[in-house]
């Protein structure tokens, strides 16, 4: 089966600064990993580079075996309906509820029915966030917006899900609690990326992710190596 | 309590205020100036084609004031005998003076002053046809079509129905200039907005209709308010002691016309949504 994510030989800039270049990546489908690396390395890059939201310098990028340079810009949003994207800073619709917010990719899809509302609610109830379900996204702690963040990035049942930093706001009893759904999500089959410099959390993922360990991607000094699950 | 907005779907774009009413303001004020142009273009257009047709069904034959009754009598046969000639009268002296009254004043004219003999014509003969025969019968005779001077007049009366038109237009660039200027406004100020739609995967379609629909509305309701006080004054002008007695007499919207007042809110609102797309494609393209 080809990979969910494939780079190959990828290059990318910020502004004038060469990222990193010749990076090659394959991500099997149903696969969890971290990336890892210090900051400015490149991590949001990448998982950017995943979504399509940036083109890369050099190199080829398919995500589902679709290759996203031959996309345009309507093909690149059709393919963000299929990934579920969480940054640190989760953003929102400030005048929308919170469950509203969760419901926006179900209203650009045109699938925002009763139906659609009981998913919305059912989501919210999986991430804890049913009594929170009519508040304004400002009114949220960090945790409780990463994991609106996180019920928005799946309401779609995507099939690759990418995280950026998801735990960097929250306390670790709220980064266990996150690493848990994505480690449920992942159970469901979702292949997951998270980015990440919180090496506890990694070692935390041993026990969560018990049947097949996750595995360590290290983005540093312009290159991407294999770490390994040994950190 | 339900996490959802009662009574349909909410808005994804905020509530912009200023902006809002800017546009909604301005939509009002185009919307009266473009049918008071138009009113006064189609007036003028009014006036020039009743000129044309009144004054081309009418003449004067002019004789010098010594000529024989003689040469009147066989003027008046012949044109009594020319098809299309639907009356030929001779004017006396005194039917002369009340003419000359209105420029020269009551008093009497000196016994002196030698007034040309006239013969006034209505009808729609062929005018080149007429001058040629009684050219041959009647020498003395010289036929005045009026188009010496109502070649001027109507000229001047379509130039004013082409200034009032060329300005409904110039209205109408205006209000696709404030529409396209708080268009962007609103764009550049829900960057976050966009942000989010695009992050989840929004198509720049489905963001651009957000905000053309947003403008479209306000346009219509603001350009619809402002037809009506257009038509309504227009209405008032007509109904009342006008200072104009000769747009007065011809009015700008009469029967089907008064269809313009309600186009002229359609054609606004299709403007602002024209600009309103242009604006949100050009800002999409930039930021993606």
């Amino acid at each position: 089966m080809a990979d969910a994510v494939e780079f190959r030989e990828v290059a990318a800039r910020f502004g004038d600064v060469e990222l990193f270049s010749g990076v090659g990546l394959g991500l099997a489908p149903g696969s969890f990993h971290f990336l890892t690396g210090p900051s400015g390395a490149g991590k949001t890059t990448l998982i950017n580079l995943c979504s399509g939201t940036i083109v890369p310098a050099a190199g080829k990028i398919e995500v589902f075996s679709i290759d996203l340079a031959g996309l345009d810009r309507n093909g690149r949003a059709a393919l963000r309906r299929r990934i579920g994207v969480v940054h640190q800073e989760a953003g929102f619709l400030n005048h929308l509820s919170v469950a509203e917010n969760v419901a926006l990719p179900l209203r650009i899809s045109g699938r925002l029915d009763a139906g659609g509302r009981r998913d919305v609610e059912d989501l919210l109830k999986w991430v804890g966030l049913s009594a929170r379900a009519h508040a304004r996204p400002p009114e949220l702690s960090g945790g409780e917006r990463q994991r609106a963040a996180l019920a928005r990035a799946v309401i779609l049942s995507p099939d690759l899900i990418l995280a950026d930093e998801p735990t960097g706001n929250v306390d670790w009893e709220m980064s266990q609690r996150l690493l848990a759904l994505l480690a449920e999500l992942n159970r469901m089959g979702k292949t997951v990326l998270v980015a990440t410099h919180d090496l506890a959390l990694i070692r935390a993922s041993r026990q969560v992710l018990t049947d097949r360990p996750a595995r360590v991607l290290r983005l540093a000094a312009g290159t991407l190596t294999l770490a390994g699950s040994d950190l | 309590m339900t996490p959802w907005t009662k009574g349909g779907q909410p808005s994804l774009v905020p509530a912009s205020g200023f902006t809002a009413w800017l546009v909604l303001f301005s939509a009002t004020i185009m919307g009266f100036l473009v049918v008071l142009f138009l009113g006064l273009g189609l007036a003028a257009g009014g006036v020039a084609d009743r000129w044309q047709r009144d004054l081309a069904l009418s003449a004067t034959l002019r004789f010098p004031a010594d000529a024989p009754q003689s040469d009147l009598d066989l003027a008046l046969e012949v044109l009594h005998q020319t098809e299309g000639v639907s009356e030929a009268r001779q004017l006396f002296a005194q039917d002369v003076e009340s003419l000359l009254r209105p420029w020269l004043g009551a008093e009497q004219l000196p016994r002196d002053t030698r007034l040309p003999q006239l013969i006034a014509i209505t009808g729609t003969p062929d005018w080149s046809g007429v001058r040629w025969r009684l050219q041959g019968e009647v020498p003395s005779a010289v036929l005045d079509d009026h188009g010496q001077w109502r070649a001027p007049v109507v000229k001047a009366a379509n130039r004013l129905r082409e200034i009032a038109l060329g300005s409904a237009v110039l209205v109408g660039l205006a209000a696709a200039t404030i529409v396209a200027l708080a268009a962007q406004a609103a764009l550049a100020a829900n960057a976050q907005v966009i942000s989010v739609l695009r992050l989840i995967g929004a198509r720049d379609g489905f963001i651009a209709a957000l905000f053309v629909r947003r403008f479209a509305v306000r346009a219509f309701v603001g350009s619809a308010i402002g037809a009506a006080c257009g038509a309504v004054a227009f209405a008032l002008f007509d109904a009342g002691d006008t200072p104009l007695p000769v747009l007065g007499q011809a009015t700008g919207f009469q029967g089907a016309a008064w269809a313009v007042p309600l186009i002229v809110p359609a054609a606004i609102t299709l403007i602002a949504a024209l600009t309103t797309i242009l604006a949100a494609r050009s800002i999409l393209r930039e930021s993606s």
